[in-house]
């Protein structure tokens, strides 16, 4: 295989790990946006919940701005494109995203129990927002998006963001984003806290976990027969990153399950997901809260596995323009740019994942109520 | 083919300015304080005098408010390129996404894995350890810095770069030429520096209104002394490095310099002035009125006395050819994408130099296409180009103007503060103190004005003579954009709002307050419409 081809490859994959890697860890620290208010009852509840995530929502956030980063680097087409066709949804998540450092870092330095409460209402919106749309635009590019190109490269949108919002599966997909969220969020919560907060994380973890599995199944069941998209003739995988030439695309119905009819050994990704999301109910229940965090990344690779092996070779395949699709071959970065970032991320991984647990490390243990309204340090 | 919507662009541009102007009223604060701190932490693990710990600790929570909204603002600049700058995100991505992404993994995960620790971790880590995490802090929000200058300054000077007719988009040949990219370095050593000028005064000018007010008497002393002195090293350091992004703007952009120096006609060596003031007309091409120093301009900007600097017109003069030959390119790129020949490629090549000045007449072309130009419009298609590639000189002129006003004002009020700080007559010198006190947003208000200067100086172009940047903006319709606009003021007002309340109210309760626990009483039930406790400060 030419190393060009390889290197898309290989960042196609890396893509993938970003992704699952922004699940976990930002849907986590979301779920407990969402949960805050439902698990803490009152002030001091809330900012004990707060405050196990305090020390590391900002870390876990950088997934997020890195996974908009590696796209702008690794394929800069696909995040030109994506980004101003889906605008008004990606507005909103901008919108939410941006409140919730601020409400982080102010709600608990002011003593007015609106000002508390109207940020308690900032964590809820700023958590299920963003996981809902994130979930949300991996049903939107499962179904196809209006776009086209014009001969310098300029996209065109041809269809309003409404019909990318108000739409049974994309909501569904949202859905399914949220309660793995709200699962994760919860598990957190089980790990650092006391009763009562514990027993409420407990019952709202349980819940998401098997909501979990009820939308999976039935979303696996809509991408069957939904219309998938196929290369009608082979490409060239090397081919210079460019979508206006050499892809011949259809869209056919059962499209998406191609890969899997070529690859049976696929369908370990969805067997994965299933069983990782039973095994997480099932921990839950047995109060084995360290089992159900790691079993919670195994329902993110099910899950985000799933779709990127039903999809592959398509990023962002166009219901408009078929053939110029967007693709890991023709939206890829540039082999010598490529090759840059892999060195820089083979380096830099590493480190990160070292200082990052270092850093859960030292904060280790079980946040107590009594003890967080007596320091100042907290949030 | 959809045509270019000005309105569209002009708000896309109003939103960068805007979003991007807001991002930057907060980031010098958080470059110069982490040093700050980390420096009154050294102090403090040193002599183990518990003061230091105090000043850090204190100061820390000022810096953490401020953090906040430098976070949540600069994730709204990453998404901005994507959602509003499609064509540009396209076209340079391959060359900008790079140090954008490096950014991410090098400086923003350490900056803000460690915040948290630094924030959280005083009752959990060694003193050293801790001291430690404080500087891991500072490097990262200053390595951030220093990439995404990198990537900014690849937009002012792309080098490092060449345009891929197969891929339609600049592609990134070498990773040096980018990273060691002088602009970039410059660039990088000038902003950081502002930072520290900001965060200096910042740290004076709280510490002036203490001893004015004659509370917490020991530490306003020595907080203020420190920052003097940091202040006054950091203004000499900005004022070196301005000069030399000057002489950097006169080698690679020279339609900036002139329009910084106001220069409509070249210069005449050496008596040329240094005009102080001026009111420089757009649409006349002239100055209404000018002060100036003569013999001062030749020397400043190119280091002797005899080398002339080309003025407005003569650059506009000059442009005339290179548009012709751009439209030459950017029809034969038109042509060898649709038929990939390689007699149309040859000719792209011949004319390659020239490519973003083609894009440029395209808003002035029929039909806004350039390919398709007939041999009669085209002379008139250059003559209504050729002003384009001017920035606005008014802008340009004063936001540099102010930039280098305020440098000396700073460099004036630091010398006399440390002066007077270290013949301790701190509290004699109460109007001293006053202007410090006030002076505090006025290094913010230098660095917003040094952006100005070099983004506005940059247009017409988002990437210096490849892509103008009516081109680079996305296609979408002025509802979307009045819908995001409207919600960024929204979000943007309750921001500064929140923050301004918060800053004061922790500035004035001072540094002993701030080990009050931040609880409201635990009775209380949140929701409910139960009263609220009196503050119990
Ligand atoms: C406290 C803030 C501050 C102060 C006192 C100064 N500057 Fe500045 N200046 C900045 C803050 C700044 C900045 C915000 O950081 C900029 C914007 C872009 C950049 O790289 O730095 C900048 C840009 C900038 C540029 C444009 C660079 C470009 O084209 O990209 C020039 C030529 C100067 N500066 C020159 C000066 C000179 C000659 C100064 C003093 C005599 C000076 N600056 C003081
Ligand atoms: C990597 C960093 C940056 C990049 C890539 C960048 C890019 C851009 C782009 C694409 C535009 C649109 C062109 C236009 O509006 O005319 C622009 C304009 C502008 N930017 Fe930047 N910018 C960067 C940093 C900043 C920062 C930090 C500030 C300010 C604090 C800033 C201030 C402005 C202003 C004021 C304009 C409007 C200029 C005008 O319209 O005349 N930029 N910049
Ligand atoms: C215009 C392009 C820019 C983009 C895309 C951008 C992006 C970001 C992002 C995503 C963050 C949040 C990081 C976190 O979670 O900690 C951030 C914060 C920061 N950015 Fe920017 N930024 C831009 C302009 C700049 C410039 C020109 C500088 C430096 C001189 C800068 C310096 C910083 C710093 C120091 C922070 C730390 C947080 C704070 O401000 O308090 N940014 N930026």
């Amino acid at each position: 295989m030419e190393l060009y081809a390889l290197l898309k490859l290989i960042w196609a994959a890396l893509l993938c790990i970003l992704f699952i890697g922004l699940g976990l860890m930002v849907g986590m620290d979301m779920g407990v946006g969402t949960l805050l208010r439902f698990v803490g009852r009152n002030d001091g509840e809330r900012r004990t919940a707060l405050n196990i995530i305090g020390p590391h929502w900002d870390g876990n956030q950088v997934w997020f701005i890195l996974g908009g980063g590696a796209i702008f680097a690794a394929f800069p087409t696909l995040y030109a494109t994506s980004f101003s066709v889906f605008y008004v949804v990606m507005i909103l998540l901008l919108f939410s995203m941006i409140l919730r450092p601020v409400a982080f870092e102010y709600r608990s330095k002011a003593d007015s129990t609106l000002w508390r409460a109207s940020w308690d209402w900032v964590f809820l919106i700023s958590g299920f927002l963003p996981m809902f749309i994130y979930g949300a635009a991996f049903g939107n590019i499962l179904e196809g998006v209006g776009y086209h190109f014009g001969w310098n490269g300029q996209y065109y949108q041809d269809s309003s963001f409404l019909s990318y919002l108000l739409n049974p599966f994309v909501i569904l997909c949202g859905l399914m984003s949220v309660s793995l969220s709200v699962y994760q969020g919860g598990v957190m919560l089980m790990m650092r806290s006391e009763n009562p907060i514990y027993s409420r994380a407990r019952t709202y973890a349980q819940r998401g976990g098997l909501l979990a599995i009820v939308l999976f199944a039935i979303g696996g069941l809509f991408i069957s027969r939904m219309k998938g998209f196929v290369l009608t003739a082979p490409v060239d995988p090397a081919m210079p990153a460019n979508p206006l030439h050499g892809q011949h695309v259809a869209q056919l119905a059962g499209g998406w399950l191609h890969n899997y009819a070529a690859h049976p050994f696929l369908w370990l990704l969805p067997v994965l997901g299933f069983a990782s999301m039973t095994l997480s109910v099932l921990a839950v229940r047995a109060q084995k809260a360290i089992l159900a965090w790691w079993s919670g990344l195994g329902c993110w690779i099910g899950t985000i596995g799933t779709v990127a092996a039903a999809m592959f070779p398509f990023l962002m395949p166009s219901t408009t323009a078929p053939d110029q699709s967007l693709s890991i071959w023709n939206s890829t970065a540039s082999a010598y740019g490529l090759t840059c970032m892999l060195v820089v991320a083979l380096i830099f991984v590493p480190i990160i994942l070292c200082y990052t647990s270092w850093c859960y490390y030292v904060m280790r243990g079980k946040v107590r109520t009594a003890d967080i309204i007596h320091d100042s340090h907290s949030y | 083919m959809d045509l270019i919507n000005p309105t569209v662009v002009d708000l896309s541009r109003f939103q960068f300015a805007l979003t991007a102007l807001y991002h930057f009223m907060f980031v010098p604060l958080t470059l110069g304080l982490t040093f700050m701190l980390a420096a009154m932490e050294t102090v403090y693990v040193v002599t183990g005098r518990k003061i230091y710990k105090e000043m850090a600790q204190f100061w820390g929570k000022l810096f953490g408010i401020n953090f906040a909204i430098g976070v949540a603002t600069g994730i709204t600049m990453e998404f901005e390129f994507g959602t509003n700058w499609s064509m540009y995100s396209r076209f340079f991505g391959d060359m900008f996404g790079t140090p954008l992404a490096i950014e991410g993994l090098m400086a923003f995960f350490m900056e803000s894995t460690f915040v948290g620790l630094m924030f959280f971790g005083w009752d959990r880590l060694s003193k050293q350890a801790h001291l430690a995490v404080t500087y891991l802090v500072a490097l990262g929000s200053n390595l951030s810095a220093l990439w995404i200058l990198i990537a900014n300054a690849s937009m002012n000077v792309p080098e490092g770069a060449h345009f891929d007719p197969d891929t339609m988009r600049m592609q990134f040949d070498s990773f040096v030429h980018v990273v060691f990219n002088p602009d970039a370095q410059s660039k990088f050593v000038h902003t950081s520096v502002a930072g520290y000028v900001s965060a200096a005064l910042f740290v004076m000018g709280i510490s002036a209104f203490y001893i004015l007010r004659g509370q917490h008497k020991q530490f306003a002393a020595r907080s203020f002394r420190m920052a003097a002195l940091f202040g006054i090293i950091s203004t000499v350091a900005v004022i070196t490095l301005g000069d030399v992004l000057g002489r950097m703007d006169y080698e690679k952009q020279p339609t900036k310099i002139a329009a910084i120096e106001g220069l409509w006609h070249t210069s005449k060596p050496p008596y040329e002035p240094w005009i102080l003031a001026a009111l420089p007309d757009d649409a006349k091409q002239e100055n209404h009125f000018e002060i100036g120093v003569p013999f001062v301009l030749t020397p400043l900007i190119t280091h002797d006395f005899n080398t002339p600097i080309t003025g407005l017109h003569e650059l506009e003069d000059a442009a005339g050819p290179r548009i012709q030959s751009g439209i030459e390119a950017v029809s034969a790129l038109r042509r060898y994408g649709e038929t990939h020949q390689q007699a149309d490629l040859d000719v792209f090549q011949a004319h390659e130099a020239d490519m973003g000045f083609g894009f440029l007449a395209t808003r002035h072309a029929p039909g806004q296409d350039v390919t398709t130009l007939s041999a009669e419009a085209l002379p008139q298609v250059i003559e209504a180009t050729k002003p384009d590639i001017l920035p606005n000189v008014f802008v340009t002129f004063w936001a540099f103007r102010l930039m280098v006003f305020l440098a000396l004002y700073f460099f004036a009020l630091f010398a006399i503060s440390s002066y007077v700080s270290l013949k301790n007559r701190l509290e004699r010198n109460r109007l001293l103190l006053r202007l410090c006190l006030w002076s505090i947003p006025l290094p913010i208000l230098a660095t917003e004005f040094g952006w100005i200067t070099a983004e506005a100086g940059r247009q017409p172009w988002t990437v210096f003579n490849r892509l103008p940047t009516f081109l680079s903006a996305s296609t979408h319709s002025v509802s979307y954009m009045l819908f995001s606009l409207a919600g960024f003021a929204v979000l943007y007002s309750i921001f500064i709002a929140a923050e301004l309340y918060l800053m004061f109210k922790f500035a004035r309760l001072g540094p002993e307050a701030h080990d009050t626990p931040q609880t409201a009483p635990d009775h209380l039930h949140l929701g409910g419409a139960a009263s609220t406790p009196a503050a119990a400060h």
